[in-house]
């Protein structure tokens, strides 16, 4: 940020360009938002909250695999933590105020994160995947065997409880808009994270860690603090996610849910920024909606079938293959 | 309370007599979800042929009740609380859902009927094993139609310590459903005289068994017992048949498995095996006369938990037509007033907890010949009757229940 910008012809029109995508992209949050206020009328607001939370899990795992490309297969591990502290504080001591439970689940799973992360992130691809997965088999194992979670029938009838004491979350109608802000807050962190100059070093190591390395940047501090701050974040999603559904159940913990959110993030497209959140709404609308129909029995295969077919055409994913339509089209 | 709801009764049957009762189905139509694992480790004893058996129901009782007609949901639940959770909320809140049938896995189970009560709706559980669904989980919302681990495990070990099995090796799965059916188990065999030599905790879930099994081959115990489910139930069956386990002069008794477990074992390695069932197809010429039509629809023969629903169902419209309400606690009232009489039970009562007690039965895996054909796979061994086989009143920690 040191070098004069009139100085460097380069640099400029990079940061033209960059404005101008800046202007785009604030269109289009606005209209997303603007739908996304709307759509509790329009569509079942339970459903939307489901959507909503998944999104801001797939949003923090992508921080981590779209933009450092590390891929965690332990990501289900943050988002019962999240889940399950939530769940204990408020069921156990009534009247626990529901923010304050948030904040200290989110607390909760970026400490685990720090933990993984201290231990996951000196190996590369393979290794930190399987060192993550193992991890998160711990984690799983823990809230299967104690008495506090319920073991495999999970923990039930956890009140929603009142935002800052008045806002009643039973209405869904609230709920709704509480779950809409906090999720723009994790998104909108993750956003300015991405296109901070901490991002662009964190791209930097995606892209050639040891060059990153050569340039004097301490690698593993710098994925570690992404590494914590996507952990952090899944475990907002699996708390208030735990408040919307008034349950924390073993299927938060299990290794599938990693696998689930590798697949939307790679399915909405992976390393773009709503990539994930289409993702999230496109599985969880799929698995909604074909549940309750006659191909009901067929939900997994036809999720596979989607997943194959989209690894092998268009590998970058809906998000993705539309950026990538609209720069070859329209510019 | 108890006072309001005889007047809330007495006004509903004195509509009826006055024959404006039409009005008191809601949205004039009788509107049931069926919550079941379709395509998951549980398809098999519940799942899509549970839903057909529920349709032969309502086919049976003519497709209407008390003049309206009576539309059918269904959903997979994926075995996930989540997913439970928002289907059946959808279907009260948004659908009018009167009642929610099957549910299998126990926390799909525990999350339905907490949204049920919220929203003051009945759910008739067939397909769950946990038995504190009507115990501390109990609720004025949910009636637990089938079986449970109670009388699982106690008559299952009840009667193979009365035949001299009387020092027992038990394999249990290391999470709380193995713990609690290994306890009511132990606390059987301490009752009865036997003697437990040893208890082995297996991880879950398990595929190879060979090191528990030999374990148990070598214990010295006249009985093995398996404290487990599903895939670690049926695995650990496989292994003991290739090694010879029942051959050798052991017992092994299951605590929960499947018809449809059993068959698709087969009675080679199956044979032999001790288990509490709530019912079985080859009963009496009524179960027989039911369960052929099932397999014309199905292919396959009928579970107790097929058999369930379709009684259930049954037992269900019948308590509408009776009322001409589908108001819940209504319905739930009558339910509970008229014993069960078909050809799943006789003489099933639905206690106030939501426990329905009726007869369960003994029943031996036959060997490869006496099986007559694939489905010919049961011996009744004894008929332990309702009051023996579920758990008392007494000891209920049901806050429906005034103990």
């Amino acid at each position: 940020m040191m070098t004069p910008i009139s100085e460097n012809t380069a640099t400029k029109r990079y940061v033209e360009n960059a404005l101008r995508s800046e202007r785009r992209h604030f269109k289009i949050y606005a209209v997303l938002l603007l739908l996304a206020l709307v759509a509790p009328f329009v569509v079942y607001p339970v459903f939307l909250m489901k959507i909503l939370c998944f999104a801001l899990f797939a949003v923090a795992f992508n921080l981590l695999l779209g933009y450092v490309g590390l891929l965690s297969f332990g990501h289900a591990a943050f988002l019962a933590t999240g889940g399950y502290t939530t769940g204990y504080l408020l069921s156990t001591y009534s009247g626990f105020s529901t923010e304050l439970a948030i904040l200290l689940a989110t607390a909760a799973s970026t400490l685990l994160g720090l933990l993984f992360g201290v231990l996951a992130i000196r190996r590369q691809g393979i290794y930190f995947a399987m060192i993550t997965l193992a991890l998160a088999q711990l984690v799983f194992f823990f809230y299967l065997q104690s008495p506090f979670t319920g073991g495999e029938d999970g923990m039930h009838g956890i009140p929603r409880g009142a935002l800052l004491g008045f806002i009643d979350l039973q209405n869904n109608l609230m709920m709704y808009y509480f779950v809409l802000a906090v999720f723009v807050f994790g998104f909108g962190l993750v956003r300015r994270i991405v296109h901070s100059p901490y991002g662009q070093i964190l791209k930097a190591i995606k892209e050639n860690e040891p060059r990153a390395t050569s340039l004097g940047y301490n690698v593993d501090q710098y994925k570690l603090v992404a590494f914590v701050v996507s952990a952090g974040l899944a475990g907002l999603a699996g708390s208030v996610k735990t408040i919307v559904f008034q349950l924390a159940s073993l299927n938060d913990a299990h290794w599938h849910m990693s696998g689930e959110v590798v697949l939307m993030t790679l399915l909405g497209g992976v390393g773009t920024l709503l990539g994930p959140v289409i993702g999230a709404a496109f599985v969880v609308s799929l698995e909604h909606q074909l549940a309750q129909s006659a191909l009901g029995n067929w939900v997994n295969v036809i999720l596979g079938i989607i997943f194959i077919v989209c690894v092998l055409t268009f590998r970058a994913g809906i998000v993705g293959e539309f950026q990538k339509f609209f720069k070859k089209n329209f510019r | 309370m108890n006072l309001m709801k005889k007047i809330l009764t007495a006004a509903v049957a004195s509509a009826m007599i006055a024959g404006t009762a039409q009005a008191a189905i809601s949205n004039n139509e009788v509107r049931i979800g069926y919550l079941a694992d379709m395509s998951g480790t549980y398809r098999d004893l519940a799942g899509p042929n549970g839903l057909t058996a529920l349709q032969m129901a309502i086919e049976d009782f003519g497709g209407q009740v008390h003049g309206a007609p009576i539309r059918v949901l269904s959903a997979d639940d994926r075995n996930s609380a989540d997913v439970a959770s928002s289907t059946v909320r959808q279907w009260v809140e948004r659908d009018n859902v009167d009642m929610v049938a099957g549910m299998v896995a126990s926390s799909v189970t525990l999350a339905a009927v907490r949204i049920l009560e919220q929203n003051d709706k009945l759910g008739i559980v067939s397909g769950s094993a946990a038995s504190s669904i009507t115990n501390e989980h109990c609720s004025p919302n949910h009636i637990h139609y089938v079986y449970d681990t109670y009388p699982l495990a106690h008559g299952t070990a009840q009667a193979v310590v009365q035949e001299g099995g009387d020092s027992w090796f038990i394999l249990t799965a290391d999470y709380a459903f193995g713990h609690a059916l290994e306890a009511d188990v132990e606390k059987v065999v301490l009752e009865n005289g036997g003697r437990v030599i040893q208890k082995v905790r297996h991880p879950f879930p398990t595929s190879d068994f060979s090191s528990f099994i030999l374990q148990a081959q070598s214990s010295g115990a006249s009985v093995v017992a398996l404290a487990n489910a599903g895939s670690d139930t049926t695995n650990a069956i496989t292994t003991a048949g290739e090694f010879g386990l029942t051959q050798s002069g052991q017992t092994l008794a299951a605590l929960l498995l499947f018809l449809t477990d059993v068959h698709a074992l087969g009675v080679e390695a199956a044979q032999g095996i001790q288990l509490t069932t709530g019912w079985y197809w080859d009963m009496n010429d009524e179960t027989r006369a039911w369960s052929d039509r099932f397999m014309e629809k199905t292919g396959v023969r009928p579970t107790m938990v097929h058999a369930g629903i379709y009684s259930s169902t049954l037992h269900y419209l019948s308590a509408i037509e009776a009322t001409g309400t589908d108001d819940t606690q209504t319905v739930r009232r009558h339910m509970m007033d008229t014993p069960i009489n078909d050809m799943f039970a006789q003489n099933g009562i639905i206690r106030e907890d939501g426990r329905m007690i009726h007869d369960m039965y003994l029943a031996q895996v036959k060997t490869p010949a006496e099986s007559q054909n694939e489905w010919d796979l049961y011996n009744i061994v004894r008929t332990i009757p309702a009051e023996e086989a579920y758990r008392p009143l007494s000891e209920s920690q049901c806050r429906l229940v005034n103990n």
